[in-house]
């Protein structure tokens, strides 16, 4: 039955698109038998193709076999002269090249294409070629890669460089040969070619400094038209400047500086960016740096929000550099782009007065719930250092973030908010009892269990000392009625704390402690009974050494000494003191504060440095059967910093040995030390035996 | 944000993707082998950017660590995704070329149901802007010149799959149509 299709219903028209577009993959593809007729009608054979594409891409699944059968037939397609139809072709060959077997059989097709007089297919085939040769069929195409880089053609010589750069992870060997057509094809006047023949050549040559900086320099000087190129450029000379820690007058900084003065803002932006990241500039060497962006505000969206961030970066450093910019930035709190409107905010908030504080935390207020989780942090993180800056607004901030904590938002935007509360408790005692009561609120509706065991040990540490600490056991004592065990067990911890310190509260304590020692889990019990124990006896000593003051000794260092003695039975108890005292971690420098990337590895502590030689020196088997580290030295510098070479010494002290560790870095880059030896002189009367 | 600047290298894009204004794909394409490498990631990301950027047409937001341009028309928008550190200027020139290509094929009609009439025209624009990540032309005219397409005056939706491939009767009917195919 055929029912007349009503044009003016949109509604059907909606239904139909989505029933044809969701049609059965495989349906379709048995429908390849299309391909073989004769004469090949473009029209359908297009269709047919076009949905097999997007449905491959909405994920729909084939099967090697259907998808080979298709292939197959789809590669009679290649006698009709139909472009588009063409054209889809190379698209499918590239799409279906992973899924589907003997594709290679293609390949005397696109080859044939690739050199044809069509130059509208040329281009095309190369790339469709190059996705699925592999080396041995590379060196078989290898002289019309090399013709096509340096074709008059701009797309073909275009598709064969990007192509090339493609498959050089495959085939660097063959790819390298191709070097002197590429640099060829650097001077074409097309500004695409341009940029890629200069991506391909930086790409097989940046393992060799030196043919990267003359190439550079070559390039600087011819003067390019290319946008794209120039970026590139300013990306090659400040990663040069990087490496070789060149200074502010070398030729490849002024270079970098006169594209401040490009035509192109992409340009003027790239290199904006390059000099803002290098690592020690002035604040004379921002400032055109600095004003470029500052023009750029006047631009779109994105060359506001481009020139906006990397503001905020400066601002980290140079604050005095922007404070030029306030006034633009002003206008920008208002903008509708809400990541630009907070990026104007936070860079105020670093180069702002006292005064304007208030005013800005107002705007900010407003509009927070609507920004993603990433600026969020980045608004704590700016208030975190307003606070260091200016501790007498910390009653405005305090309630600021608490308004922060009870909206919705990620782990790492809470964690970044406690933090800052934490830090202004830290710093200014007249905060701790309006910040001890946020961080109440908080944790009694909190998910977050490292959030709410860190609060509660704070709670622990400074509650006791407030003027009326019994307030704060009601916070604590419900969330070991409430929450997960690793909660349950800090409470406990906390509680304790509370009755060691305050005699007062101390019956009410044992109370409560008693009502733990019921409890289902059983780290929550022991800590229970312990605590107990300890309080009962009412001494202050026993008190200090088991509720205060925590494990003193370094926990690595603490397990390998448990090790060994359960290695080596012996009569004695284990003594603690035969464990080296914690050092203090390596705790890495926070100097950008930014938006947190989303990273899928979770943060590890960072081990003390002693723990870092223990590790090392018991890998070592000569050194194995010394026994437990007890102490590191400090590095000794033995040589000047400037010579050839540099020798530091780290003495190691085992209980009955000394261990002198002798780190020798040479400081010259083309030079290989080797046969490296080391002579003793012993000096003095030392009854030392070397082992 | 980052200390270290980028490695100079030609793939500057990420990720390029077309939504409807439910957040359904019509188009997507990744060119990073790292990000999102499963299709079920890569939809949980779309449907992410589309939550957070439908409502207010900005041109330009920083998303699961990475900056996202985009741009809207009617019921149609369109993603250009990069690396945190990429020069954004850079993203808009492809997001840029990408609309006005893809404007002009429409025929100015930049809306679902013309996208999907005429979607080898878009697949072919795609292919002729980027290809594996390297920008590869950034001129619309270039590109149009490239792609040579005409948009179709018989367009798909118009017709039952069993026309476009002759099926015989006992095969699942679709909505017929009178329409004979030229």
């Amino acid at each position: 039955m055929i029912k007349k299709f009503d044009k003016k219903d949109e509604d059907r028209s909606d239904k139909t698109f989505d029933a044809l577009w969701k049609s059965n993959l495989i349906f379709l593809l048995t429908q390849s038998r299309i391909f073989n007729e004769t004469p090949i009608n473009p029209r359908r054979c297009l269709h047919i193709l076009t949905k097999i594409i997007y449905l491959l891409n909405q994920g729909e699944h084939f099967g090697t076999t259907e998808a080979t059968e298709a292939f197959f037939a789809m590669t009679r397609l290649f006698q009709s002269n139909d472009q588009t139809l063409r054209r889809m072709c190379y698209l499918t060959i590239k799409e279906m090249a992973n899924i589907s077997e003997d594709v290679i059989i293609v390949t005397s097709s696109l080859t044939k294409d690739m050199t044809g007089k069509e130059d509208v297919y040329r281009g095309p085939a190369i790339r469709a070629l190059c996705r699925i040769t592999d080396t041995t069929m590379l060196q078989a195409i290898e002289r019309y890669m090399k013709q096509a880089i340096v074709d008059k053609v701009p797309s073909v010589s275009s598709s064969a460089l990007v192509s090339s750069l493609h498959m050089v992870k495959m085939s660097y060997d063959v790819v390298k040969r191709w070097v002197n057509e590429a640099q060829e094809a650097a001077s074409s006047d097309n500004i695409m070619v341009q940029y890629h023949a200069l991506g391909l050549l930086y790409h097989l040559r940046k393992n060799d400094r030196l043919a990267v900086t003359k190439m550079l320099n070559k390039f600087t000087k011819s003067g390019l038209k290319s946008p794209f190129a120039y970026c590139m450029l300013i990306r090659i000379a400040s990663k040069l400047l990087d490496e070789t820690e060149g200074g502010h007058d070398s030729p490849l900084f002024d270079f970098i500086e006169s594209c401040l003065r490009n035509k192109n803002e992409m340009v003027v932006y790239e290199a904006a960016s390059a000099i803002v990241h290098m690592p020690n500039c002035t604040a004379r060497e921002l400032a055109p740096a600095v004003s470029g962006h500052n023009m750029l505000i006047y631009y779109l969206t994105a060359l506001r929000y481009a020139a906006v961030r990397t503001l905020n970066k400066v601002a980290m450093k140079h604050p005095s550099a922007v404070t030029a910019c306030n006034l633009d930035l002003e206008n920008l709190i208002t903008d509708s782009n809400r990541s630009i409107a907070t990026l104007a905010i936070t860079t105020l908030l670093k180069t702002g007065s006292e005064s304007s504080v208030d005013r800005l935390m107002k705007q900010i207020s407003s509009f927070v719930s609507e920004i993603s989780d990433e600026f969020k942090v980045v608004v704590v993180q700016a208030i975190s250092a307003l606070c260091q800056k200016y501790p007498r607004k910390h009653s405005v901030m305090m309630n600021f973030l608490s308004n922060m904590l009870r909206d919705d938002g990620g782990f790492e935007y809470k964690r970044a908010i406690v933090d800052c509360i934490i830090g202004i408790i830290e710093e200014n005692p007249e905060s701790k009892e309006t910040g001890l009561a946020h961080l109440c609120e908080f944790i009694e509706d909190c998910e977050h269990t490292v959030l709410a065991t860190k609060i509660l040990h704070l709670l622990g540490k400074e509650g006791p000392r407030t003027p009326q600490p019994s307030k704060y056991i009601r916070f604590i004592f419900n969330r070991v009625v409430l929450e997960s065990e690793a909660v349950r067990a800090a409470a406990v911890s906390a509680l304790a704390k509370f009755g060691a310190q305050n005699d007062d509260l101390l019956p009410s304590v044992l109370v409560l402690m008693q009502r733990c020692m019921m409890d289902s889990d059983d780290e929550v019990r022991d800590r229970a009974t312990f605590y107990m124990n300890v309080l009962q006896q009412k001494q202050k000593a026993l008190n200090a050494a088991y509720i205060f003051n925590g494990l003193s000794v370094s926990v690595p260092g603490l397990e390998k000494s448990l090790h060994q003695y359960t290695l080596e039975p012996s009569e004695r108890p284990f003594d603690l003191k035969s464990v080296p005292l914690a050092s203090a971690p390596i705790t890495e420098q926070k100097t950008e504060l930014a938006p947190v990337a989303s990273s899928k590895i979770p943060e590890k502590l960072a081990p003390s440095r002693q723990d870092i030689y223990q590790e090392q020196l018991a890998s070592i088997t000569e050194f194995q059967g010394l026994g437990p580290l007890f102490k590191s030295s400090e590095p000794v510098q033995l040589t000047e910093a400037e010579t050839e070479y540099v020798v530091r010494c780290i003495k190691h002290t085992f209980a009955g040995h000394m261990v002198f560790q002798f780190d020798c870095t040479n400081t010259l880059n083309d030079q290989l030390l080797q046969k490296v030896r080391w002579e003793e002189r012993p000096c003095g009367v030392h009854s030392w035996n070397t082992v | 944000m980052d200390s270290t600047s980028l490695e100079p290298s030609l793939y500057t894009v990420k990720a390029v993707f077309i939504l409807d204004n439910d957040g359904n794909r019509l188009l997507s394409k990744y060119y990073d082998p790292e990000l999102y490498p499963s299709m079920k990631e890569q939809k949980n990301f779309e449907r992410n950017v589309f939550n957070k950027t439908h409502k207010a047409d900005n041109e330009i937001s920083l998303l699961e660590g990475l900056t996202i341009v985009y741009k809207s028309s009617i019921d149609l928008f369109f993603y250009v995704v990069g690396s945190v550190q990429e020069n954004e200027l850079m993203l808009m020139s492809v997001l840029n070329c990408l609309f006005e290509s893809l404007s002009h094929i429409l025929r100015k009609n930049v809306e679902r149901k013309c996208l999907l009439d005429n979607m080898e025209g878009v697949f072919l624009v795609v292919d002729e802007i980027i290809d594996g990540g390297v920008i590869l032309e950034s001129d619309p005219q270039q590109v149009l010149q490239k792609v040579n397409y005409r948009a179709d005056e018989n367009p798909l939706s118009e017709q039952s799959v069993a026309q476009v491939t002759h099926t015989d009767t006992n095969t699942p009917q679709w909505h017929n149509v009178t329409r004979s195919i030229v």
